[in-house]
Order: C-alpha cells, then structure tokens, then sequence
C-alpha cells in the first residue's frame, strides 16, 4: 500500500506506521482546523501554524451512506449494483477538533455516539483506476 | 398597520413537481398570477428581483413579461435565493427606491440528490472524490446527534412525513399529493441513518412571484385583502455551528443562523415566537423539521417529540407547521422554495387555504429557510 499516493496532499502523514491527520492551530486563539488553513475562522487571525491531530478520540455523531452518490464528485469505484452503504461521521479528537470522515463499518449496531475511534489510512481505487489511500476512523 | 409596513399585494404560483416547461417559463407563469392577484399590469411594476440555481438568470424573464425597462436585478444565494430576493424587495421599499416591487424565484433540477461542486464551496477536491459531498449525510448527522441530545424517537421522524404527504394531499400545487402511512415512511430505504427515502425531500420544479408595496401604494393599487411583511432577515453562520458540507467542526459548538435569522425577524417584527399561528420551516428532511422548531424559538429544545406526537403541528393543533406540505411534499426547486413558504403563509392569513386552512382565523405567519453553505432566511407576516 505504501506505493499508492494520498487522495490529497497535506491531509494526513503518509506513508508512516502511525499515520496522523495534519490540522492548522491558530497562535492567537488556539482554534484548530482540520484540513490546515491559512488563516482563523474564529478570530480571523492569520498566524496558524501545522499541528498533527490525535490519533484516537471518540465517535460524536455518525450516520450511513445508503446510496451510490453521484459522480461527480464521488470517484469511488462501485456500480449500483455492487455499492455498499459506508459510515460517514464526526470524531471528536480531545483538546483539538472534531473531523468529518468515513468510517470502517457501516453496522448501525457499531456505531455508537460515544464510542472510541482509532485514525486507519485505507485503500481507496478510483472509477479510473487510480490507487489511492485515504483516511478513515475503526472503532477501537 | 404602519406606513412603514410592506404589503404583499398579490401571489402567484406554478404547481411544483416534474413538468415541461422551462423554470424560466414557470417563474413567468407565477410572475402573471401575481400580477392578477395584484390586480394591476407588468407596467405597475417597478423594481424586480429573482432567481434561480440551475434555471437561467431570472433577469431574462422580460422578454417574456414585456421589456419595460425596469430594474431587475438577478439574486444568487443558494437556498436563500427566494427570501434574498424578498428581503431586495423589502429593502428597496423601505428605502423608497420603488414603492411596487417584484420578488420572483423559480427553478428546475435534474432528479436525484443534489452534486454540488466542492470548489463552489472553498473545498479540496478530495472531499467530493471520496464520498463526503452528500447533503443528505449532513441531515442524517445533525438529526443523529440531536436525537441522542434530546431524545426524539425514530417514530417522530416518520410522524413529520405522514404530515407533510397528508397536507400535500390538500394542495393542488404540491407534487407529492398521496398520503403515507408510518409504516410505508419507516420500512423505505434508508438513505442517511436515521432518515429513510420518504423523510427526504427530492430536488424539484417550480416558481412562485410576490408582489410587494409600500401601504400607501397598497391603496392607491385599492388592495383590499393585503398582509403585512414584518419582518424580512438573513443571516450566514457563525463560527462554532454545525453546517453541512464541513469536513471540521470546532470543539465548542455554537447555534445556528436559522437562530440568529429568526430571532432578527421576531425583534424587527416586535412579534414573540409565542405569537406565531401558522409557520412554515425549512424541513429538508424530517429531522430538520424538528430541529428548526427549537432553533427559531417556535418551542425548546426536545419539546417536539411531545408536540408532534399529539399532534400540535397539523393543521387543527395548537402550532401548524408546513400546512401546505412543506419541502417533503412539494420537492425543492431551490429559488422557488422560499417565496412558497411566502406564497402559502399569504393563503393562511387570507383564508383562502381552502381544504388545509388552519381553523379560527390565524394573524401572524411566520417562515424560515436554511441551506448551504449554512444560510438561513425568515419572514414575519401579520394581517
């Protein structure tokens, strides 16, 4: 997997045995975003400097894609006949900020608000064939 | 009623749904009913103000009304467009820069869900290419959390689509006019746990046109039957809250603009949420339904699950809400939506709701539209 290039660049470390996500904390206010910006949507500071976010935090709402999304944008690789709903959520990493991301099971009885998360950098193959790696949260 | 009132003198509408007309020809179509309503020509008409996101530039639409001349100037706000296009209205009228004004929206979308572009929106490609640009997971997330929050039960969601399709059913403008039973609402596909097919609403067709006049045109146009905008307001979000199409949320979480968007309208107006008879309120889905009722102060939070499930929110209850069916079964032609909240609220006051009028003669209507990239519009009317 370690050949295949991230869905984005800046957005986690990568390759590593311990990936992380890659935020921005603000000097002036300490808000933290998630992907990095340039500047701070809280106090519109423009000092932010690159943070990486914690690995594990805890599940603060979720739900399940149920349907193929359109494409564009979506490049995933599924047809309607072989899609599989994927869980989608928000995970609340402490002291930092709360990131949007899939998630490794799509089974309503997994899922948990709550429940502690762990970051995993998985596979993602395009529509195209591009190998890719993205990011994704698994219950610990 | 004041002379620094806005009279909505005249309301049009063309039915919402799937149709062969063009949206621009749609909006023309509500254009004329206003006009009618109003009881006055294309000519009267001063200033104008519309439109659409996937429709065309509502500007175009003289040449099919009639190249006046007027000054018509084109508005883009995403689900805000209809109440942008109304707050223009009501500016311009206030200013005393036209004293008869045109506020129009329509649209016409391809089917299925919305594919928005994350460029649009300030964001990276890789939030789109990885499957995380849907609306549809934002609703589910929101309603997720504040079901956990608030303990409002999965039987509540269903209960605000039976609603929403049992009023459609009373509205020969809605496009989804056939009744649902909880069970069909609760056993369809799940898109967006915990929202099944039937709690969302479907991008759509349609065009509703207002007419608006200061109250001293009003009379000299001899309206007989104006309702009175209070209150017109718009807000964008601030920092802290939850709004879709956001790959972070801050750790402290703040409240929405359709809190700050309704709490604006109520001070302008000098109406309490209490006070309101009749509301219509953004229900993209069932959830957001629920949601917005607290967020616009129309009840607490976690004060709907009893509300709905005694049924206050139809139409005979003590707080009608979507009496014409709402978003869920008029779809959502996204300039159009807005103004029909309007258009509706208008009826209500009038009574001339006929099969879904909201009994003892309601005073004081009130709307609230939300949308991307987390907008909210609200509008207080009285008679």
């Amino acid at each position: 997997m370690s050949e295949r290039k991230p869905v984005a660049e800046g957005l986690f470390t990568w390759p590593s045995d311990e990936p992380q996500l890659i935020g921005a904390r603000c000097t002036g206010c300490g808000v933290v975003t998630f992907p990095a910006q340039r500047s701070c949507p809280s106090c519109t500071g423009t000092e932010m400097a690159a943070e990486l976010l914690p690995r594990r935090g805890t599940l603060w709402t979720w739900t399940v894609q149920g349907f193929l999304p359109k494409s564009p944008p979506y490049k995933g690789p599924e047809t309607p006949k072989d899609f599989a709903p994927y869980g989608v959520g928000y995970v609340e990493l402490r002291g930092a900020v709360k990131v949007e991301t899939r998630l490794t099971t799509a089974d309503p009885a997994e899922l948990r608000i709550g429940r502690e998360m762990e970051l995993v950098i998985l596979p993602f193959t395009t529509a195209d064939g591009d190998e890719l790696v993205t990011f994704a949260f698994q219950p610990v | 009623m004041s002379s620094d009132d806005v009279a909505i003198i005249g309301i049009g509408i063309h039915p919402f749904g799937r149709h062969e007309a063009t949206g621009m020809e749609q909006g023309a179509h509500a254009a004329r009913q206003a006009l009618a309503d109003a009881g006055i020509g294309w000519n009267d008409v001063q200033y104008a103000f519309g439109g659409s996101a996937a429709a065309g530039n509502a500007d175009t639409m003289v040449s099919q009304l009639g190249l006046t001349g007027l000054p018509f100037i084109n508005v883009a706000n995403g689900c805000a467009t209809g109440g942008s296009a109304l707050i223009s209205a009501y500016n311009a009228i206030r200013s005393g820069a036209a004293d008869v004004v045109m506020a129009i929206g329509f649209d016409k979308h391809p089917r299925g869900a919305f594919d928005p572009n994350p460029a649009d929106f300030g964001l990276g490609e890789w939030y789109g290419d990885t499957g995380l640009m849907l609306t549809t997971q934002f609703f589910g997330m929101k309603i997720q959390r504040y079901m956990h929050e608030y303990g409002i039960t999965a039987n509540t969601l269903a209960k605000v689509a039976v609603k929403a399709f049992r009023n459609g059913s009373l509205n020969d403008n809605a496009w989804r006019r056939q009744p649902m039973s909880e069970d069909q609402v609760v056993n369809a596909t799940m898109l967006a746990n915990p929202l099944t097919q039937y709690m969302f609403c479907s991008p759509g067709e349609g065009g509703v046109a207002l007419v608006l006049a200061s109250t001293e045109a009003a009379k000299r146009l001899g309206a007989s039957n104006a309702v009175f905008l209070k209150a017109a307001s718009l807000r964008s979000r601030r920092f802290g809250s939850f709004e879709v199409f956001s790959p972070w949320l801050s750790l402290d979480r703040a409240g929405s603009p359709s809190v700050d968007a309704a709490r604006a309208a109520f001070a302008q107006a000098g109406i309490e949420p209490g006070e309101v008879d009749v509301a219509q309120i953004q229900d993209t889905e069932s959830g957001a339904e629920i949601m917005h009722m607290a967020e616009t102060g129309l009840c607490a939070d976690g004060e709907q699950e009893e509300l709905i499930q005694t049924g206050q929110t139809e139409i005979g209850g003590r707080l009608p809400i979507n009496t014409d069916g709402g978003c869920l079964a008029n779809g959502e032609p996204i300039g159009a939506s807005g103004l029909r909240q309007v258009y509706e609220t208008v009826l209500q006051l009038q009574g001339r709701a006929g099969a879904r009028q909201v009994p003892d003669a309601p005073a004081v209507g009130f709307t609230h539209v939300y949308g991307a990239p987390g907008i909210s519009a609200c509008t207080v009317i009285t008679r």
